[in-house]
C-alpha cells in the first residue's frame, strides 16, 4: 500500500538517512548516513527491521508532520518533545499512528539529533545505492515544507507489540573516543597532553560535514599531501583549529589527521549541541594490529 | 627512517596503507599496484580500495569482522609482491574553450608571466595529465603534469561562485569543477564535458591512472558538445597512446 507523510513545517533541519552510500568513495561522494549510528539503529530495531532502513534524522527543532496513512513508528535520540496530535510521547517506544494524525516537537530537553522511524522505513528516491539524503548528490538535502515523503503502509494497525526501551548511555556521556590518527605521532608532548586533558566544547560551525571545536590548538604541523579521510578523522589546521569531519565529509583532505574518533566516539559527539563541552579519550588498537 | 610501504588501522573499519611521501608519477604506479593486488585479494568481502597521491585506505562497510588476520593478510600481501609495470593507459580528450568569458584569469597569468594568451593555451593543452584520484567534491580529478611555466599561485580572495565546468590553475595543479562551488584557483576556460553525473552508474567515467590531455574549442563549438551532453549524445574521444 502505498502511503505518505506530509510535512506541515520542516523544523530547523531534518534529512532522511539510510546506512549511507558505499563503493562511491572513489569518485569524491561522502558516505552519508546518520550522524548518530547507535540511535538510528535502535528505532529500526524497535520496529524489528534492518537497522540501516532509512529514517528521518531531525536537529534540534523537529518538523510538524502529517500522516497520511496508518503506519508505527518509533523515535530514538535527542528528546525533542514529541507529540501525536494532543498525546505527550516518549522516546524509545514504538507507537501506533492513524491516518490524520500529526506528529510535532516542542522544547529540547536533550541531545542534538533525534531519529523518526517509521514501518518499513521511508522510501524516498534512491541516488548511488542509497536513500540518504546529501548536497549535490541527491535532489534534496533538508525537509521543506509541503514535501509528501512516500513510506510503505501497513494494513493491520494491531501488529505493534508496543516494545520499548531504556535510554542509550551514550547520550549523556562527555566521553568522545578516538584512536591516534595517522599524524598523531607529529604532536609534541604538551600537544598530545592537552588534546587528552583539555575541554573541547562544540562550535557554532558545526554541521553533518563536520564539527569545529572553540578551543585551538596551538601547533607547528605541516600541511600533509592530500590524503584519505573518513568520517571521525580529525584535522588540526595550521591556525590551531579542530574540526572533527563527520558522515557528509569530503573524501580527502590536506591537514593532519591527528585523530580518528571511534564509532562510539562519533555517536557521542553527534549529540552535542553547540556550546557543550567533551573530552578526547585516547584509546588503542590492539597492539598487534598496528 | 619510515619502511614504506607502512599498513596503520584508521578506526574500526579502515586500515591505511602509506607510501613514500611524495607526489610523482612512480609513487602513483606503485600505490595503483598495490591497489590492484589488494582489490584482488579481498573481492568476495564488502571493502572498498581508495587511493590518493600517496596512500591506499581499504574501508570495509561494516566494523573488520577478524582486525588480526586482515591486517597479518594484507601485511603479508604487501610483503611479498613483486611490482610489475602496467603498460596500457586510457587517455581522454577534454574540450576547453579558453574564450575570454570563460577565462576570467587568463589575461593576469599573461601579465604577470610574461607569456602570450595563445602561449598558455598551447602550454596548457598540450601536456599529458595523469589522474591521480578523485576526491576534494564528487567528480573532481586530481591532475599530475602541469608544465612548470603555467605554475601560479591560488588567488588571495577565492570566488564565492565558481562555474560547472570552470578549468582553473593552483599552485602546481590544474583541473576542472565539476560543479558550482566556491574556489580559489586561477580559471583559465571551460569545458562542457560531464565530469560526474548522479544519475549514471558509475558517476565518472574516470579512473586513477587514467590520462587526459586538453584540446581547444571554440565559443560555438563548446555550445555544441553541451548541447550533445544535455540531450545524452556526448561521447569522450579517446587519444592513442603515443609514449
Amino acid at each position: 500500500m502505498k502511503a505518505e507523510v506530509e510535512v506541515l513545517h520542516p523544523g530547523l533541519f531534518s534529512s532522511i538517512q539510510d546506512g549511507g552510500r558505499f563503493g562511491y568513495r572513489k569518485y569524491g561522494v561522502p558516505q552519508s548516513g546518520p550522524m548518530d549510528n547507535a540511535a538510528s539503529a535502535l528505532a529500526n530495531l524497535l520496529l524489528q527491521q534492518e537497522r540501516d532502513t532509512a529514517v528521518m534524522e531531525i536537529t534540534l527543532q523537529g518538523p510538524k508532520l502529517k500522516f497520511l496513512c496508518p503506519t508505527q513508528i518509533v523515535i530514538t535520540g535527542a528528546s525533542l518533545s514529541p507529540r501525536l496530535d494532543e498525546e505527550e510521547l516518549r522516546n524509545n517506544r514504538v507507537y501506533s499512528v492513524s491516518a490524520g494524525q500529526v506528529l510535532s516537537f516542542g522544547k529540547r530537553i536533550s541531545g542534538s539529533r533525534a531519529y523518526l522511524s517509521i514501518k518499513n522505513g521511508f522510501k524516498t528516491e534512491e541516488v548511488l545505492r542509497s536513500l540518504s539524503w546529501s548536497p549535490g548528490i541527491t535532489q534534496f538535502s533538508r525537509l521543506e515544507k509541503g514535501m509528501k515523503l512516500p513510506f510503505l503502509g501497513v494494513n493491520e494497525k494491531s501488529i505493534s507489540s508496543l516494545s520499548s526501551v531504556g535510554e542509550l548511555d551514550h547520550l549523556a556521556s562527555e566521553i568522545v573516543e578516538a584512536f591516534p590518527g595517522p599524524e598523531f605521532h607529529l604532536l609534541s608532548t604538551t600537544e598530545k597532553n592537552m588534546l587528552q586533558k583539555s575541554h573541547f566544547s562544540v562550535g557554532r560551525n558545526s554541521n553533518r560535514m563536520g564539527i569545529q571545536f572553540e578551543e585551538e590548538l596551538k601547533n607547528n604541523l605541516e600541511p600533509i599531501i592530500t590524503a584519505p579521510v573518513i568520517p571521525g578523522t580529525v584535522q588540526l589546521t595550521p591556525s590551531g583549529k579542530i574540526i572533527a569531519l563527520m558522515r557528509d565529509c569530503q573524501t580527502t583532505g590536506g591537514y593532519p589527521r591527528i585523530l580518528q574518533l571511534s564509532e562510539a566516539g562519533i555517536n557521542v559527539l553527534a549529540q552535542k549541541v553547540p556550546g557543550e563541552k567533551i573530552r578526547i579519550k585516547l584509546i588503542k588498537y590492539l597492539k598487534e594490529v598496528n | 627512517m619510515d619502511h614504506f610501504p607502512k599498513i596503520r588501522k584508521m578506526g574500526e573499519r579502515a586500515y591505511l596503507v602509506e607510501f613514500e611521501q611524495k607526489i610523482s608519477a612512480e609513487v602513483l604506479q606503485k600505490v595503483l599496484f598495490y591497489k590492484e593486488i589488494i582489490q584482488k585479494k579481498l573481492i568476495k568481502e564488502k571493502v572498498e580500495v581508495i587511493n590518493t597521491y600517496n596512500s591506499l585506505l581499504i574501508t570495509w562497510h561494516e566494523s573488520i569482522e577478524d582486525a588480526y588476520s586482515a591486517f597479518r593478510e594484507l601485511e603479508k600481501l604487501i610483503e611479498t609482491a613483486n611490482i610489475q609495470e602496467k603498460s596500457q593507459c586510457r587517455i581522454f580528450r577534454i574540450p576547453v574553450c579558453y574564450d575570454e568569458s570563460f577565462g576570467l584569469d587568463l589575461a593576469e597569468i599573461s601579465s604577470a608571466k610574461n607569456l602570450s594568451r595563445e602561449e598558455i593555451i598551447r602550454l596548457h593543452s598540450s601536456a599529458n595529465y595523469v589522474i591521480y584520484f578523485i576526491g576534494f567534491l564528487p567528480g573532481f580529478l586530481y591532475l599530475g603534469g602541469l608544465p612548470d611555466e603555467l605554475h601560479f599561485p591560488r588567488r588571495k580572495e577565492p570566488r564565492l561562485e565558481v562555474q560547472k565546468g570552470a578549468v582553473g590553475i593552483g599552485e602546481k595543479q590544474t583541473g576542472i569543477y565539476p560543479q558550482k562551488s566556491p574556489g580559489g584557483w586561477n580559471i583559465i576556460g571551460n569545458s562542457p564535458v560531464p565530469l560526474f553525473e548522479v544519475h549514471s552508474d558509475p558517476p565518472s567515467p574516470f579512473l586513477p591512472g587514467d590520462r587526459i590531455r586538453f584540446y581547444p574549442v571554440s565559443g560555438e563549438e563548446h555550445e555544441e558538445i553541451s548541447k550533445q551532453v544535455e540531450s545524452g549524445e556526448f561521447k569522450f574521444k579517446m587519444a592513442e597512446d603515443e609514449s
